[in-house]
């Protein structure tokens, strides 16, 4: 394929997304009168941003080939050590920077199998799947943390101005600091490279494993920052917290646009796709739909979104061979 | 081309099956009721399913593929034959059987269809249809249970029938399972999954059909989970929306653990039922030995770890023989 006509694409399936995300919020504004209360709105970001966190970094470990399955059971984790940590009398700040960290060790530990041992992601990610949410089930079993210092509701549940909520602020900082690093810095260069051809990548001096490790690595960081949000807005550690947070945020990344194949992706894309399953998130709440449902349409959508671009090529393909005969 | 097998196979499989045996010796040493013939019945049935659906994810992964829908898929055909058993409690097994298979066969073909003529990644796939699967289990029982007394006896009575003093399930797993071994090791399609997964340009060049072949794959897949999905809800004698949820991960374990390589090309029957067998061991011994269940997920992750990072050293140091001529062999790299 051309470059021009790949450029081309990448425009017209953000635009597609916004087409999509417009539709959403009409259909949403018709059904519910109390969705365009902006208080509303921004209250339902809390409901994603800390999904949307984690879909920022598993972007760029999509970009470069690779894929995290553990990064739900890696917030359980995050979530278990902080609640474990707060019984012992932590202070606020000092469990946030405790659950960064914990979440940093097991992405690390992650990079460290696949680069190290030399492992597909997706098996030794399966692995720390069970491992990471296993632990929280040794350390929890059926009990929960619940016993968090007093103020640390504020940092899930916390608002600026009494309106916008400190987790979607962060979430929005996170993002510029990702566009930046994607597609403004030689890091988002090389990752690009190498997700389209690791071994050109390698012989052009490119030290793609030094790249993977510290991508799982800083999917890990925003693992433990998501974990941080979610425990402060739910006030409680479960075990079974966040699950199916991994295979969400793994399709909200490739309804963004981002190759599962890798190479190919925008953070533009990516934050279009957070909104637009924010918001048709938030709309069949409104309507009172079960979450369940939202899995079918979480899942139609991951296919459709893949499916529709390659048919449209296949037809229009035999339309031009048939022209051509 | 059998040569190479026997060279390689056995070679990890043997071993494997030392750990396995090791593993039964140190748990009856703790608590000999392991080994009595109750939980040893408990153990085959169990391990039985088990053993299925991973011989069926072995599949797909031969070809550098995965199905995650599967225990969606079950979860479907179970509730859907446990409805119509309660709607019909006189349906003969025969029907049930029938039923099941061919809502496994459409839910399998469906996968089939986008990965094998669109081109789209089979985990990408699967992970979608996973979550439709599931939701279409909520939206056919609207989130009810189908319990016990419910259900028509001829469904529930016959998979924990006994043939010769074992379950009926463990007769369907054996016959099954045994068609598994012949059909990858002695027949053409069998060995072009190998070809496929092992060089997948190498195959199109001596004209494997690519598309074909992954669609049998998911085909296959989806008629394992639809008779599994039956097979489950009866032996447990209950139907709900997250039966079977997570059970992915362990079919994929056992596949891992039993030395098939994730990126294709790699794996045995054999290998996969000792994979079964271990894991299936592990998580019926924990209660037995005191162990907490809740570490049953755990022990899972670190064994899958453990057996990734052996894998990849014979993998590494072995290469791939793919043609063996005067002692020069050609290796082909990864």
């Amino acid at each position: 394929m051309k470059r021009g006509s790949r450029w081309a694409f990448v425009k017209r399936w953000e635009t597609i997304l916004v087409l999509i995300l417009v539709a959403i919020c009409l259909i949403n504004s018709m059904a519910s009168p109390y969705f365009l209360n902006p208080h509303n709105l921004f209250d339902s970001t809390q409901s994603f941003s800390e999904k949307a966190l984690i879909v920022l970094s598993m972007s760029l470990v999509i970009i470069g080939r690779d894929i995290d399955l553990s990064v739900a059971s890696n917030v359980a984790l995050c979530s278990t050590a902080m609640g474990w940590l707060a019984l012992h009398g932590l202070s606020t700040s000092s469990l946030l920077l405790a659950s960064i960290l914990v979440g940093t060790l097991a992405g690390m530990f992650n990079g460290f199998v696949i680069t190290g041992f030399k492992v597909p992601a997706i098996v030794v990610t399966i692995g720390t799947l069970s491992l990471f949410r296993g632990i929280a089930y040794i350390v929890l079993g059926d009990q929960a943390f619940t016993h968090y210092p007093a103020n640390f509701w504020e940092l899930g549940q916390g608002y600026l101005f009494n309106m916008i909520p400190y987790e979607f602020l962060v979430f929005l900082g996170c993002a510029v600091i990702f566009y930046v690093l994607l597609h403004h810095t030689v890091i988002g260069r090389n990752l690009f490279a190498y997700g389209n051809n690791p071994d050109a990548a390698v012989y052009s001096g490119i030290q793609v494993d030094a790249y993977r490790f510290w991508f799982f690595t800083l999917n890990g960081t925003m693992c433990g920052l998501a974990a941080a949000f979610l425990t402060s807005r739910i006030g409680a550690t479960r075990p079974n917290m966040a699950l199916g947070w991994d295979l969400e945020s793994i399709a909200i990344v490739v309804l963004g646009g981002v190759s599962i194949m890798g190479g190919s992706g925008t953070m533009l894309g990516v934050l279009l796709a957070v909104f637009v399953m924010g918001m048709l998130t938030f709309g069949l709440g409104l309507v009172n739909i079960p979450g369940i449902m939202m899995t079918v349409v979480v899942g139609f959508l991951l296919i459709g979104a893949i499916a529709t671009p390659i048919v449209l090529r296949k037809l229009s393909e035999r339309r031009r061979e048939r022209a051509g005969a | 081309m059998n040569k190479v097998h026997l060279k390689v196979a056995p070679n990890r499989d043997v071993i494997l099956g030392a750990i396995v045996v090791g593993l039964l010796v140190l748990i009856a040493l703790r608590a000999p009721i392991f080994l009595s013939a109750g939980s040893l019945d408990t153990l085959i049935t169990d391990g039985a399913i088990l053993a299925m659906m991973a011989v069926a994810q072995m599949l797909p992964i031969l070809t550098g593929g995965i199905d995650l829908s599967m225990p969606a898929n079950m979860a479907f055909t179970g509730m859907a034959t446990a409805l119509l058993s309660k709607a019909h409690p006189t349906m003969p097994v025969l029907a049930t059987v029938a039923i099941a298979l061919g809502i496994g066969l459409v839910l399998g073909a469906f996968n089939g269809c986008f990965i094998a003529y669109l081109g789209i990644p089979p985990i990408v796939v699967t992970l979608g249809t996973m979550s439709i699967y599931r939701g279409a289990v909520f939206m056919l029982s609207r989130g009810a249970w189908v319990n016990e007394q419910d259900f028509g006896k001829p469904y529930l009575a016959f998979p924990m029938s006994r043939l010769f003093g074992l379950t009926h399930i463990f007769w369907i797993s054996a016959v099954l399972i045994a068609a598994a071994y012949v059909f990858l090791n002695h027949m053409q399609r069998g060995r072009e999954l190998y070809a496929l997964g092992g060089n997948p340009s190498a195959a199109k060049y001596v004209g494997i059909n690519d598309a074909n072949n992954k669609m049998l794959i998911y085909v296959l897949t989806g008629l394992a989970a639809g008779l599994c999905g039956y097979l489950w809800v009866a032996r447990y004698a209950i139907a709900y929306t997250e039966i079977a949820l997570g059970f992915e991960l362990q079919t994929v374990a056992a596949c891992v653990i039993g030395g098939v390589s994730i990126t294709g090309g790699r794996g045995s029957v054999p290998g996969v039922l000792l994979g079964a067998a271990f894991l299936v061991i592990i998580f019926n011994a924990l209660p037995i030995i005191n162990v907490s269940p809740f570490w049953q997920m755990a022990i899972s992750g670190a064994v899958v770890l453990a057996a990734v990072i052996l894998n990849s050293r014979s993998e590494r140091t072995q290469g791939k023989v793919i043609l063996e001529r005067d002692h020069a062999l050609t290796k082909v790299a990864l």
